[in-house]
């Protein structure tokens, strides 16, 4: 199993995985937090939520659209986008869809081939928790998150692009 | 020229360090080659048939001299004296080490150039028009929004693993030398009615085993719009373009199965939902991208240069090369001088490092420190005083640079083929040779005038043989060398996919073949038609029957 690793205020540290991931084939557990199929999940996600005495999330395939949860964001903990392989780029654009045009303000999880290299990529379009599968500790998470100084384009994150930088430095400089 | 802050130096620094820290745990074992593929692709690195290959990125083409010394020093250094230009203005190093790989981005580094998204499923160097602003055609000058398209499109969060790779060009002007409706996304800056400038998007061009001349899905951009609109395409592509199968996965069959008008309709309810504020660039560094571009320090100069009139005069070597590969420039005195790397017998697009610090040499000392990449595998020293050009052309003609024959039937685009590529069914460079030589008389040449032909040595058409007048595909017959010629392509302005003439041919069939595909030519023309004219007159069964009956 791969370790959970949360980015938390800037930080990166392993976390504790509360939630199950429930295969569709497999029942649902009677107690614990539960991350579903989205098909599973719009079969049963209501009367699971409505019990209250657990936390839900939903995973996400690429080919999946995350406009499917549009209403059921606000009730969910954790959307897991999976990559089932690491050079499938869809994930990213689910992300950031997630946040930017539906303001979720849960966990973006990232599930599957998940790689350190990704890190920065993911980081950027709002992604905060992530299982790599390459055993990456979440020092070498950072690291590779936080390996370039300058960014080119806006994204999710709040950092500040190069026109941005550069415009600072003009008024600095005046 | 755009000149690089400390920024985006810094970017390249950690680029580097990041490529090195990869390679190092690739050598370790702790990546695999599959997951390590795709990190040495988006830098350039690809594994050819004898060794790693790396391509260079030039941005736009355009280079200054310190930067093409640079890549002499690195060919003499790591590879073996030479560079290779390529269809999409960037070089290629073909006998590289992966050791060698990360110290020759540090080199790179240094003359601000990098081999970033040159491979791989993401968005590569932006092309732009090679006679950017030198010519008296432009709207507007090409390199601007493809520096903003550089940036933009850099090591971008949401869009560096696509289906599949993307490629974007860009032309100022009305004539086409970007092949602009040949790529992923072509942009064609244009002026509206009320003189806003503006973009004619062209989306789903390609070549490749599925050609398509690109349809246009919008008239008029309005041009500080171009990045949301850009996140709206990719974003399209992005979710909904195929990953099943590679050789469907490029936005051109996304375009083609949806069609233009439904693709165009998506993109537009995609781009209505973005916050442009955001997404667009803002003025304050518009104006500085413009900026850069704009301070090339012209001369005030009468239009006619003596000197030159009279050398020209004099040297039936310097008026051959003036009447091929001397272009008229937008400043009076001033002219655009294309070095053609077509040399008689030569690899088409090759230059050797001892040619390329000569042509660094005249950039710096007669050319503004400017110097370009073109699609057809040439160099251009873009900005050269009429007054200068005597001396220029004997510099060139010293290093066996100044063959005169640019848009002439020698002057051949030719992919790498089976001589390098490891994708490659057939060789394209000894059919480039083949010929050139049996052209290699120059008053032929010039009689036969204006002729693009274009090699492939596979179907993924690197070579753009799709889009030549006559184009050349190599194919593989049962273990023999083939080649399958066809006619009336266009990669510029009035964009064409060309049409397969007959059976494949072996290949000390071809050169005869174009031969005689030029004596029909020759013998059917009006006036001063081009082959491409020609051809669009009489059809192609003239043609045909020309070449098939000869070999039977």
């Amino acid at each position: 199993m791969p370790k959970l690793i949360k980015l938390i205020d800037g930080a990166t540290q392993f976390a504790e995985n509360t939630f199950v991931n429930v295969a569709d084939e497999d029942a649902i557990p009677d107690v614990g937090d539960v991350i579903l199929s989205l098909t599973r999940f719009q079969a049963e996600g209501d009367a699971l939520l409505s019990s209250n005495s657990r936390r839900v999330g939903v995973r996400i395939e690429p080919a999946e659209e995350v406009e499917a949860l549009a209403y059921d964001l606000p009730r969910l903990s954790v959307v897991a986008l999976a990559f089932p392989k690491y050079r499938d780029g869809r994930a990213y654009t689910s992300a950031r869809l997630l946040r930017e045009r539906f303001k979720y303000q849960g966990e973006i999880r990232a599930v599957g081939d998940v790689l350190q290299e990704q890190a920065g990529f993911m980081v950027r379009v709002g992604f905060d928790a992530f299982e790599p599968n390459d055993g990456a500790t979440p020092e070498a998470w950072a690291k590779a998150a936080n390996r370039f100084r300058h960014v080119y384009q806006r994204a999710v994150d709040a950092r500040p692009i190069a026109a941005d930088e550069r415009a600072q430095q003009k008024e600095g400089a005046l | 020229m755009y000149q690089y802050d400390v920024i985006d130096r810094e970017f390249l620094t950690d680029r580097s360090n990041e490529f090195r820290h990869q390679v190092a745990r690739r050598l370790a074992g702790d990546l695999t080659e599959d997951q390590f593929k795709p990190l040495r692709l988006m830098n350039g690195l690809y594994l050819q048939l004898h060794a790693y290959m790396l391509r260079v990125a030039i941005p736009y083409g355009s280079l200054n001299a310190r930067q093409a010394r640079r890549l002499a020093w690195i060919a003499r250094t790591y590879d073996k004296g030479y560079g290779h230009m390529t269809t999409r203005q960037n070089v290629q190093f073909n006998w590289i080490k992966l050791k060698d790989a990360p110290d020759i981005l540090d080199a790179l580094a240094e003359v601000d150039l990098h081999a970033i998204q040159t491979s791989g499923n993401c968005i590569r160097n932006t092309t732009a028009d090679p006679y950017a602003g030198a010519t008296a055609e432009e709207i507007d000058d090409p390199r601007v929004w493809s520096e903003v398209i550089r940036q933009w499109s850099t090591l971008h969060p949401e869009f560096s693993y696509l289906p599949r790779k993307f490629k974007i060009a860009i032309t100022g002007a009305l004539t086409d030398r970007a092949a602009v409706k040949v790529h992923d996304i072509g942009l064609i800056l244009r002026r509206a009615r009320d003189g806003s400038l503006g973009f004619e998007v062209i989306v789903g061009g390609g070549q490749g085993r599925t050609p398509y001349v690109g349809p246009t899905i919008k008239q008029h951009l309005p041009a500080s719009s171009l990045l949301s609109y850009l996140e709206a395409v990719l974003r399209v592509y992005n979710r909904h373009g195929r990953r099943d199968n590679i050789y469907k996965a490029r936005i051109k069959i996304l375009v083609a199965a949806l069609g233009a008008e439904e693709f165009g309709r998506q993109v537009e309810e995609e781009w209505a939902k973005i916050d442009q504020g955001r997404a667009d660039l803002g003025d304050l560094e518009l104006a500085r991208i413009r900026g850069a571009f704009a301070q090339t320090p012209f001369e005030t100069l009468p239009a006619r240069s003596e000197a030159f009139e009279a050398a020209k005069a004099a040297s039936p070597s310097l008026a051959r090369f003036a009447r091929n590969n001397v272009k008229p420039h937008k400043k009076p005195g001033y002219a655009i001088v294309e070095v053609s790397l077509k040399a008689i017998g030569q690899t088409p697009g090759d230059a050797t490092a001892d040619q390329l610090d000569v042509v660094a040499d005249l950039a710096e000392r007669y050319g503004l420190d400017d110097l370009r990449v073109t699609h057809a595998q040439n160099l251009v020293l873009p900005h050269i005083k009429l007054d200068d050009l005597p001396a220029v052309h004997a510099i060139l003609e010293a290093n066996g640079l100044a063959t005169a024959n640019i848009d002439l039937v020698s002057d051949i685009i030719a992919c790498p083929g089976l001589d390098y590529c490891a994708l490659a069914n057939a060789r394209a460079i000894p059919i480039a040779q083949d010929i050139a030589k049996t052209f290699a008389d120059p008053d032929r040449a010039e009689t036969i005038g204006e002729l693009k032909i274009k090699i492939s040595g596979c179907i993924n058409a690197c070579g753009h043989h799709h889009v030549a007048h006559i184009g050349i595909l190599g194919v593989d017959k049962k273990g023999e060398e083939f080649y399958q010629l066809s006619l009336g392509g266009s990669g510029a302005e009035d964009a064409t996919i060309g049409k397969i003439l007959g059976p494949a041919l072996p290949a000390d069939k071809v050169a005869p073949a174009i031969d005689t595909l030029v004596d029909t030519y020759l013998a059917a023309r009006q006036g001063e038609e081009r082959f491409l004219d020609t051809y669009r007159r009489v059809g192609l069964e003239p043609f045909k029957e020309a070449v098939y009956a000869q070999a039977d």
